[in-house]
């Protein structure tokens, strides 16, 4: 038994809905037949899982840490999302999304992006399925990871610079939903995480679920039984929702983490933007917060839905960690283990480590969502460039 | 009952012509109330008042700017409610913003606000008829016409629901896309006009993508008028102040009265 699908309003309790423009209801509901015939039809469930396999390089393995184990005092364990190709998770969300949008005849792909995983994750499909493709990034996001926007247009998509609001991932989603308003006819809007208007929340989450399932049967294999703590790292939600469906019927503590300059659980009330009621960080009147963090892929100030409504109903708890924080584990899983992580999964490390006297004893996985490559440029200014 | 808004409409399209709403950025300058005023005075048969929102994602460049422009100089929704309360505009007011703004106050605390500052009628581009609920249920207690969009997109039995739950008119989308001038005005303006047309009495107005008074003519030929937005906010944004933006406003009046 997994998580608990939507209402057909697509509620998570009290959370998600469709709250977009008139001219896109009609998209949304056609998304959602066609995705509800396509996870229905085995011939689609065989390509996709072929190309996770094939193309993706699924089952990404799991990697017991033999010395930072000993230094936090936990038996930890790492989710290898990183080894995907394309350096993340987002390639399991994506292919499923790209052979839907096929499936239904369109032409074009638009996404938004923050790290530029996503982005890279979605021109990649679109190449491997000679479609057209369209990514939206904020300036500030281009700027501090642009080893991704020219990955991006090697791969033959369009980068375009949302330039209003932060600059950063929230105003990407604006970009590319004003986009899809006026481009539905042939556009996809190929969303990252689990968030947006019903059905992305719970379809994002479905194509994600695979992570759940073979992090289950991996980490009991090596533990003999569940493990105590799974963590993720929650921008949207979307590696910590995957993760967590493999383990929401045991007795495991499912823990996300937040950045604490985007913490929507931890510091938000509930609104509604970009399709769905969740938790938000806004103003007194309701404008919504400029997130600030460290990693562009959780530099956002909501959350999925489903992760409010698991906040609410305490099966998951939520924390959250410094940029500082974030830039010590960072350094901490490189030098121990030999494994460069991406910023985003460095903040569930981050909690791990500064929570460790509650961990002693206890195994842990933690779904490493992506590799650091992207982030070295940044972290050799933050460190103060290549010693000797 | 009809409403103030209904009841303007149906005014001008009883007695032979073509109904013009015009929407003006709230608190965008010093004397926007007085532009509300003029553009009520040049012949605007209902005049709506943008409060600005954070993330407005069915609005382009023109009306963007504008709303950061406004909540740059301090203006909240409380602001420019007391500001119109104070207005006398001489014409039916509908208020235009995200859903978030209303949610985040509280709906039915929202609504009778608007009810108090002399407000008739809302417009929420971001809720579509499937989550128009909570919201229409407070809207209607306190007297408030909530507006509704329909789309290009919609079926025909989407827009007949769509009419039936609309209050004060029926706001057609004029084209695929946010609002914003165009050089051309879409096919899909005078279609969607007709398509309502067909399904419902209400009044029928068209808007988003009608930017200049020969494109307002032809989207009205179809319909029961339009809805001018991003031109008139460009103007203001150029400084032109209220004697400006009222004569713009009088040469889309002089071209619906030629219609
Ligand atoms: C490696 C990695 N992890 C996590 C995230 C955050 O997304 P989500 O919370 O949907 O997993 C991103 C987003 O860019 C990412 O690149």
């Amino acid at each position: 038994m997994g998580l608990n699908d939507p209402t057909p309003e697509g509620r998570f309790g009290e959370f998600g809905g469709r709250y977009v423009p008139e001219t896109l209801v009609p998209a949304c509901e056609e998304l959602e037949a066609a995705f509800r015939g396509a996870w229905a039809d085995p011939g689609f469930r065989s390509r996709l899982d072929g190309l996770l396999a094939d193309y993706a390089g699924r089952p990404s393995p799991m990697t017991e840490c033999e010395n930072l184990s000993a230094e936090l005092g936990c038996r930890l364990l790492l989710k290898r999302e990183d080894l995907n190709h394309t350096g993340s998770h987002k390639i399991n969300n994506v292919l499923g999304q790209a052979l839907l949008a096929q499936r239904m005849g369109k032409t074009r792909l638009v996404a938004e992006t923050g790290a530029g995983q996503h982005g890279v994750a979605t021109a990649t499909a679109a190449a491997l399925l000679d479609m057209e493709c369209c990514v939206y990034m904020g300036e500030v996001d281009i700027r501090r990871q642009e080893l991704n926007v020219f990955r991006m247009q090697l791969l033959g998509a369009e980068v375009k610079t949302a330039m209003s609001g932060s600059r950063t991932l929230k105003d990407a989603i604006n970009e590319a939903m004003r986009d899809w308003v006026a481009s539905v006819e042939e556009s996809h809007y190929c969303l990252g995480s689990v968030m947006g208007p019903h059905p992305y929340p719970w379809m994002v989450r479905t194509f994600q679920e695979v992570l759940g399932r073979e992090a289950r049967e991996q980490s009991e294999a090596i533990l003999g039984t569940v493990p105590d703590v799974v963590t993720a790292c929650v921008g949207g939600g979307s590696n910590a929702i995957g993760i967590f469906s493999g383990f929401v019927d045991a007795d495991t503590e499912l823990v996300g983490v937040e950045p604490s300059g985007g913490a929507a659980i931890g510091r938000g009330v509930p609104g509604v933007v970009h399709g769905s009621q969740s938790y938000l960080m806004q103003d007194e009147f309701g404008h919504v917060l400029e997130a600030e963090s460290i990693s562009a892929g959780l530099d956002y100030p909501g959350v999925g839905p489903e992760h409010s409504h698991l906040a609410d109903i305490g099966r998951a708890r939520y924390e959250n960690v410094t940029d500082a924080e974030v830039v010590e584990a960072f350094q901490l899983l490189s030098r121990s283990e030999g494994i460069i992580p991406a910023l985003e999964p460095a903040h569930a490390l981050a909690w791990v480590s500064r929570d460790r006297a509650s961990l002693v004893g206890r195994s842990v996985v933690l779904n490493l969502s992506g590799r650091g490559d992207k982030d070295v440029a940044q972290m050799m200014d933050i460190l103060g460039g290549a010693g000797t | 009952m009809a409403g103030p808004v209904e009841r303007a409409l149906r005014e001008r399209r009883d007695a032979g012509g073509k109904a013009l709403v015009v929407y003006v950025t709230g608190g965008l300058g010093d004397d926007w109330t007085d532009t509300v005023r003029a553009v009520a005075d040049a012949g605007a048969d209902v005049v709506e008042i943008g409060v600005p929102f954070s993330d407005p994602v069915m609005d382009g460049p023109t009306i963007q700017a504008a709303s950061d422009r406004a909540l740059e100089s301090g203006a909240t929704p409380w602001s420019i409610l007391d500001q119109v309360r104070d207005l006398d505009a001489g014409a039916p007011l509908a208020v235009m913003t995200y859903y978030n703004i209303a949610f985040r106050a509280g709906l039915k605390r929202f609504a009778a606000s608007l009810a108090d500052a002399g407000v008739s009628g809302c417009i929420l581009p971001d809720l579509p008829l499937e989550e128009t609920g909570p919201w229409v249920d407070a809207a209607d207690d306190a007297g408030i016409e909530t507006i509704l969009l329909a789309a290009p997109t919609g079926s025909e039995e989407r827009l007949v629901r769509i009419c039936a739950r609309s209050r004060g008119f029926v706001y057609g989308v004029g084209l695929l896309g946010v609002t914003g001038v165009r050089s051309e005005l879409a096919t899909s303006a005078s279609v969607i006009a007709l398509r309502l047309k067909q399904v419902t009495d209400l009044p029928v107005l068209v808007g988003v993508g009608v930017g200049t008074p020969e494109q307002a003519a032809e989207a009205a030929s179809a319909g029961d008028g339009v809805v001018v937005g991003s031109a008139v906010v460009q103007r203001m944004l150029d400084g032109a102040g209220p004697a400006g933006v009222g004569d713009l406003v009088a040469g889309f009046r002089a071209a619906l009265d030629a219609v």
